[in-house]
């Protein structure tokens, strides 16, 4: 049986630039002389460090711990020392520094022992997403979010269909597809552990049909695990199938609810590379310590894939994949279309981090002069949320975003289609990012005004109380004075005969006390 | 005839004890314009409007009495706002919008004297009388009011850092080229 395909709207056939990449193996690269680990890889509450500097740690020993529900630890990738824990350069489109746990390696490459799970079919799904917590993985993908969590449809939530991506629609970026080709056993072992942590009812893995080597190997490895139950499909080479939602629509025809997640109409996506990473977490117990990365682009010496440990400066990395021929244009982290430009080469390679990109000036196309929207609509018709672009980028250039969210702002996936083909060269997916994050910015400022204000008036009630308990005394005390203003020795031998009773009560009770025991 | 006076007398009876029960049941507290325009205000309490507070202003405004332009904390987005809430004409702003500013003690110096603890509008500050102070930065709306205060000039004003949490895409600047004239 085959499977009827959907398509979603709009989107872009890209220069694939997949070749340069994908005609090497995966090398694997060795440990360089410092691991530079962030505590925040992922969506949410960073994690807490839990080593101390000059503690000697080994390769899987944690040294952040998750804080909150939505967290994950970080692990050392290889043995050293822990020389630092302080704010390095980080990759973020900030360029800011974040907190980072440094690591002289020492070579060794000593691990802890990694206790595997064999009998996972036997447990409990809540003890696979604790060990998959424990981890530390998140969607390879890119977005990083804690995949325990996507595991965790929660109680009353029935998992239709799993749906495994191996879309990677992004131009130059071939990690998941060397990953399918060379490793799809491991793949297709994650993805049978996450049926099971899931208890979904169908599983699909869609690999674009740019790929069909990592096809043709995930087929074998198929037959080879001998779950019949598994459907694998090609689906069309469009950017952005890699989209989840995108994904969604071509696979189901199901459209995820705006601001919805995806489990709202039973459906999970999980990434190739995360299966891998889950199947590894759960059959040899090793956390998430390495990744597979594309270092391409037209100034690359030789363009192919490594395994990286996560914290390897991309400046090793890029030594380690046989350096730049040529100066690069600049450096990106993540592919053309949605990556992150470099600002610095010494930030380290992150559990999110798919693809460095190092083009030679020109390569990425060169940015006419920006002109004014002529409304043509070329961007609607690009976009595949099925957006107003247009509209969406009036209304945030002139800062006015009530409109902006009224025209579903926050449904943007940023996949930049509209920006590659507006015609009067706009930076139209930048606006959005503007506004997506001024409107983050004024709630949060609104959260803290609410915050002052209610203290302030907490405090105005209280100084008010204050007073007021003041005034009482003070009228108390001239009403007492009136009475007894002859003789103020008076109200003196009351004060003492009133303490002289207090302590005595006071002894009473103790003595009652001292009784009682 | 009767009949007539007696029915509309009845009516009125009724519906004048619906409105006296209204009016005792639906009770507004105070004049709802001044929540909203108290919601808008960016709570800083730090009376750069003239006003003791943000309350007090947002009083003024509803009165008539006073401009919504004095609100230097809230830049001109509150002005904005404010505008568009009152249907009044939006002025540029009085004052000179700062960037965000948190308080810091320098606690070598702190002599324990509780003034800035006294001035503080949302009680950001911790200490007590001949003990150390210092600031709840969470907490504090950089007001400075607890700068004059202080005898020994120990509170500085410290811009808001940014980190990757609270960072902002900046506005995109479109980068005018002007053509190159050649020459024909």
């Amino acid at each position: 049986m085959t499977r009827i395909l959907h398509t979603f709207h709009g989107g872009l056939h890209l220069p694939e630039h997949k070749s340069e990449s994908n005609s090497r193996p995966i090398a694997v690269a060795p440990v360089p002389r410092v691991l530079v680990i962030p505590v925040q890889q992922h969506i949410g509450q960073p994690a807490k460090p839990v080593v101390q500097v000059g503690e000697r740690v080994l390769k899987g020993q944690m040294i952040a711990q998750a804080e909150g529900y939505v967290s994950v630890p970080a692990h050392a990738s290889s043995s050293g020392v822990v020389v630092a824990i302080e704010e390095r350069p980080v990759p973020h489109p900030s360029g800011l520094n974040a907190l980072c746990v440094v690591i002289e390696t020492d070579g060794r490459d000593e691990a802890v022992d990694f206790v595997p799970m064999p009998e996972w079919l036997k447990e409990d799904p809540s003890h696979l997403r604790n060990r998959v917590r424990d981890a530390g993985i998140v969607g390879l993908g890119g977005a990083g979010f804690p995949s325990y969590v996507k595991l965790n449809p929660g109680p009353r939530t029935v998992v239709d269909t799993l749906i495994i991506n191996g879309a990677e629609c992004e131009p130059y970026i071939t990690a998941d597809d060397m990953l399918m080709r060379e490793r799809a056993d491991e793949v297709i072992g994650g993805v049978r552990i996450m049926i099971h942590a899931l208890q979904a009812g169908n599983c699909v893995i869609a690999v674009e049909d740019n790929k069909p080597e990592a096809f043709a190997a995930l087929g074998e490895a198929l037959q080879r695990s001998g779950r019949s139950d598994i459907e694998l499909v090609q689906v069309p080479t469009r950017y952005p199938t890699g989209g989840e939602k995108q994904l969604i629509k071509v696979i189901t025809g199901k459209e995820v609810p705006s601001a919805g997640l995806p489990v709202a109409i039973g459906v999970v996506v999980q990434n190739v590379a995360t299966a891998a990473a889950v199947y590894r977490a759960i059959e040899q117990g090793e956390p998430l310590i390495s990744r597979i990365v594309t270092v391409t682009g037209g100034a690359v010496a030789t363009p192919h894939n490594l395994e990286v440990r996560i914290g390897t400066p991309v400046a090793d990395l890029l030594e380690f994949a046989g350096g730049l021929k040529s100066e690069p244009e600049r450096l990106v982290l993540g592919g053309p279309m949605m990556g992150i430009r470099l600002q610095s080469r010494e930030v380290p390679i992150t559990k999110t981090a798919g693809c460095v990109l190092a083009p030679v000036p020109g390569e990425l196309g060169e940015r006419g002069p920006t002109r004014a929207c002529i409304r043509c609509g070329a961007c609607a018709e690009a976009c595949p949320v099925s957006l107003l672009p247009q509209q969406l980028y009036w209304h945030s250039r002139a800062k006015d975003f009530d409109k902006a969210q009224d025209y579903k702002l926050f449904d943007c996936i940023e996949c930049g289609c509209c920006t590659y083909v507006c015609p009067s060269n706009l930076p139209l997916v930048q606006f959005f990012r503007f506004a997506k994050t001024s409107v983050w910015a004024q709630e949060r400022e609104k959260k803290k005004a609410d915050r002052a204000r209610e203290r302030h008036e907490f405090r105005q009630a209280r100084i008010e109380a204050e007073k007021a308990e003041r005034e009482a005394r003070l009228k108390k005390k001239a009403a007492a004075d009136a009475q007894g203003a002859a003789s103020p020795d008076d109200a003196k031998k009351a004060a003492i005969q009133a303490a002289l009773e207090r302590a005595k009560a006071k002894k009473a009770a103790a003595a009652a006390g001292d009784g009682e025991q | 005839m009767l009949t007539a006076i007696v029915v509309f007398a009845l009516l009125a009876a009724a519906f004048g004890l619906l409105l006296g029960f209204a009016a005792v049941r639906f009770r507004v507290e105070s004049d709802p314009i001044v929540e909203k325009i108290d919601a808008i205000l960016p709570q800083t309490q730090c009376g750069q409007c003239g006003f003791p507070g943000c309350r007090p202003y947002a009083e003024a405004i509803a009165a008539g009495e006073a401009d919504i332009n004095k609100c230097p904390p809230g830049g001109e987005a509150v002005a904005l706002a404010l505008a568009d809430l009152l249907g009044r004409d939006p002025q540029p702003l009085e004052g000179e919008a700062k960037a965000k500013m948190v308080a810091a003690i320098d606690e070598n110096t702190c002599i324990g004297c509780t003034l800035c603890l006294q001035a503080c509008p949302v009680d950001a500050i911790v200490g007590a009388a001949k003990q150390m102070h210092t600031v709840i930065s969470s907490e504090c709306t950089g007001c400075e009011l607890c700068v004059a205060p202080c005898p020994v000039d120990c509170i500085r004003m410290e811009p808001v850092r940014e980190d990757i949490g609270t960072w902002k895409w900046p506005y995109p600047v479109i980068k005018v080229t002007p053509k190159k004239v050649t020459e024909a």
